[in-house]
């Protein structure tokens, strides 16, 4: 069995890391998988055929969406700066250029901010399955 | 900068790094609420409201023939913890003293914790938040003062729970004294009666300062819901030669949806937390 996601020796990395890598590489075959889907539905004739593929594209988005956030959760700076990108009307490559800006700017006082998403907070959240 | 202001504080990232660390260390082990409910968020701190998906009639519709509704929310409520922590003790940790006095820290984790624990579980009518047990239509047993009496009324909630269709596993919060008690005892024969009651209900059995008596509940999940906007997290108010003034925020709200879900176990002989508020 292949251990491709690592660019390093797996040994040497921190388990968070090895963590954040595997998810990157979920996200990067999620992301080929919704391709694939395209472009099979673009040739698909067969409509019942398409309507699973339709259905099962949709799944694929699921799980690049949570993957993504999944990652943007565990990366202050990456999340700050798709902030500033996703969900906003315009020119996708300005929002990207000021976002990123932005980000690089708070970078100075970003150990302050603190908490694992920036924003403060000691990342306590839930505690279910925890020992008390 | 966020409302944390926190870049105007006078302390080094390493002093912050500290102080993160011994919040969020001596928060945990007390937020005993979150163990057994279902969290969601946090939502930020922006967060004002919860959505309950009902609405209210609106009178008065400025047209003929036109109905009208409003939806109703339940808002977050906004806990704050101040405490104060010595400039010069901060200065010392920066030239590498392990033992910085936090007193004033540790004690604001602990009242918030409280603060939460009581509000999801006891309720708080001045914050519109209906806890776990005084939302549970079962009126639950009294857990005496002899740990003989704990198992029964412990296993008489899951029979309870399980005779409305409530399925398991279950946890049981514990307020100090009962916990206390639980865990210092053995049954007849040497049994730890933490380990009986951890098989009765096949779920943890939870320190819970801030809970009078306790609760047993199911943790199937989707039946009390919190929902955290800004989860806890340290802020700056003001500094003097001598201090730093900090707090401890969050800010949350609660709903008990399925309040059959738990089942309330009385505190024995002893003026309740509620009571005492009922009597100011």
């Amino acid at each position: 069995m292949g251990f491709d996601q690592y660019h390093e020796p797996p040994g040497e990395l921190p388990a968070a890391t090895r963590t954040f890598a595997r998810m990157c590489a979920s996200l990067t075959e999620e992301a080929e998988a919704i391709g694939w889907y395209q472009q099979r539905l673009a040739v698909e004739t067969d409509a019942e055929a398409a309507a699973i593929m339709r259905d099962a594209q949709g799944e694929e988005f699921k799980h690049f969406s949570m993957d993504l956030e999944f990652l943007l959760r565990r990366t202050p700076a990456w999340r700050e700066i798709a902030r500033g990108v996703l969900f906003q009307q315009g020119d996708i490559v300005e929002h990207g250029e000021q976002a990123e800006a932005a980000a690089t700017a708070d970078d100075a006082g970003a150990e302050r901010t603190g908490g694992p998403d920036g924003s403060g907070s000691l990342g306590i959240g839930s505690l279910r399955g925890t020992q008390g | 900068m966020n409302h944390l202001l926190r870049r105007l504080a006078p302390l080094t990232d390493a002093n912050w790094a500290l102080i993160d660390e011994e919040a969020a260390e001596r928060c945990s082990p007390a937020l005993a609420a979150r163990r057994v409910v279902d969290f969601a968020g946090p939502r930020g701190w922006q967060h004002s409201a919860t959505n309950l998906g009902r609405t209210r009639t609106v009178a008065g519709v400025p047209s003929e023939a036109v109905g009208a509704a409003q939806r109703r929310v339940l808002p977050l409520v906004e806990l704050r913890a101040d405490f104060a922590i010595s400039l010069a003790e901060l200065r010392d940790h920066d030239r590498g003293a392990p033992d910085p006095d936090l007193a004033e820290l540790d004690a604001a984790a602990y009242r918030i914790a409280v603060a939460e624990n009581s509000a999801v579980v006891h309720g708080w009518r001045e914050a519109a938040i209906a806890g776990i047990a005084e939302a549970s239509p079962h009126d639950g047993p009294v857990l005496a003062d002899t740990i003989d009496s704990y198992p029964r009324p412990v296993a008489g909630a899951v029979e309870l729970l399980l005779q409305q269709g409530i399925g398991g596993p279950y946890g049981l919060l514990l307020g100090r004294d009962e916990y206390t008690r639980v865990i210092e005892s053995a049954e007849h024969g040497g049994y730890p009666l933490l380990d009986h009651l951890r098989k009765i209900l096949g779920g943890p059995i939870v320190w819970a300062p801030g809970v009078d008596g306790g609760v047993v509940l199911s943790l199937r999940g989707g039946d009390f819901l919190f929902e955290s906007g800004q989860d806890l997290a340290v802020g700056y108010d003001h500094h003097d030669r001598d201090a730093v003034q900090l707090y401890l925020q969050e800010s949350f709200s609660f709903v008990a949806a399925t309040p059959e879900a738990a089942v309330p176990l009385r505190a024995p002989r002893r003026v309740t937390q509620r009571a005492r508020k009922s009597r100011a």
